[in-house]
């Protein structure tokens, strides 16, 4: 019962914070908006017992993103342009597309359902066994590095050419942004 | 008892949300957002307590760290104008608070 009003008043505020994200014009308290936004769904994920990705959300959502955010805002502008015309299309699609995923839910297991997929079919094979089979006594980390140890290398070269390419976009250009401007300025006498 | 604290740590939370929502000014919204990721450490917290899990400070301890560094790389920002390379740069170019004021960065 007390878990369910938590949600509620979870739910409430990242309702709040969305809109104020919607409504805020300068870019600077949108990125802050956002850093909350995802410490707020962290405290869901808290609360559903998934600290995991609670964790890996706090550390995204509210730590590199907010990084990453206001490098681009160092290369691109601080303020939203105003954009008067109401266009209905965008609305539909994303109106018809949160309908889909609404519906698509009604299938899934309920939450903490003990005969849920999740639960019956490999779960308990990889509870059971992994401590004999990997010798790591977390069972998490045991299916990551090693059952699916192949994946999870996929998964870092991924993030690692991802990284690499922000960081040559953020960390040469916004250097070059802040200086050209200056040089224009003082002109060739210097 | 921890359901009162609970209620008081949403209320605070309601508090700097205002204050994040109004502003005025940038440093009122960082000041902000770094309290609310206070309030999520506490919460976290007393979210183990409630539910008769206290291991969950550890990670409350950690969300401590990222909120602490997030702070870091914003007010870095606000200071360098980049959060990547700030070693220093041209003679004359470099970039005090006033000279950010000016260019509207601050404020």
């Amino acid at each position: 019962m007390i878990e369910i009003l938590i949600n509620i008043v979870l739910f409430f505020f990242m309702i709040v914070t969305a809109i104020a994200v919607l409504r805020m014009q300068r870019l600077f308290g949108v990125v802050m908006l956002s850093g909350v936004f995802s410490l707020l769904s962290a405290l869901l994920f808290v609360t559903l017992d998934a600290v995991d990705v609670a964790f890996t959300e706090a550390a995204v959502g509210a730590g590199i993103t907010t990084v990453l955010m206001l490098g681009t805002m160092a290369l691109t502008a601080r303020e939203e342009k105003l954009r008067s015309n109401f266009s209905p299309v965008p609305l539909i699609v994303v109106l018809v597309t949160g309908a889909v995923l609404i519906y698509g839910t009604l299938d899934m297991p309920h939450f903490g359902a003990a005969d849920s997929p999740a639960q019956t079919q490999v779960a308990n094979v990889y509870l059971t066994e992994s401590p004999d089979d990997i010798g790591v006594p977390n069972v998490v980390t045991a299916i990551l590095a090693s059952y699916r140890g192949y994946d999870t290398l996929g998964e870092t070269v991924v993030v690692f050419t991802a990284c690499v390419g922000v960081l040559m976009l953020i960390g040469s250009f916004a250097r070059r942004g802040v200086r050209l401007p200056r040089r224009r300025r003082r002109g060739p006498s210097s | 008892m921890f359901l009162a604290a609970t209620i008081a740590l949403f209320i605070g939370m309601i508090m700097v949300l205002v204050r994040l929502f109004a502003g005025p000014s940038l440093y009122d919204r960082v000041l902000a957002s770094n309290s609310f990721g206070t309030y999520t450490v506490l919460f976290i917290g007393v979210l183990g307590f409630l539910n008769g899990r206290p291991d969950f400070l550890d990670i409350a301890l950690l969300y401590a760290l990222i909120n602490f560094a997030g702070t870091i790389a914003v007010l870095k920002y606000f200071r360098y104008r980049t959060v990547g390379d700030t070693s220093p740069q041209k003679k004359g170019v470099k970039n005090t608070p006033g000279k950010l004021r000016d260019r509207g960065v601050l404020g």
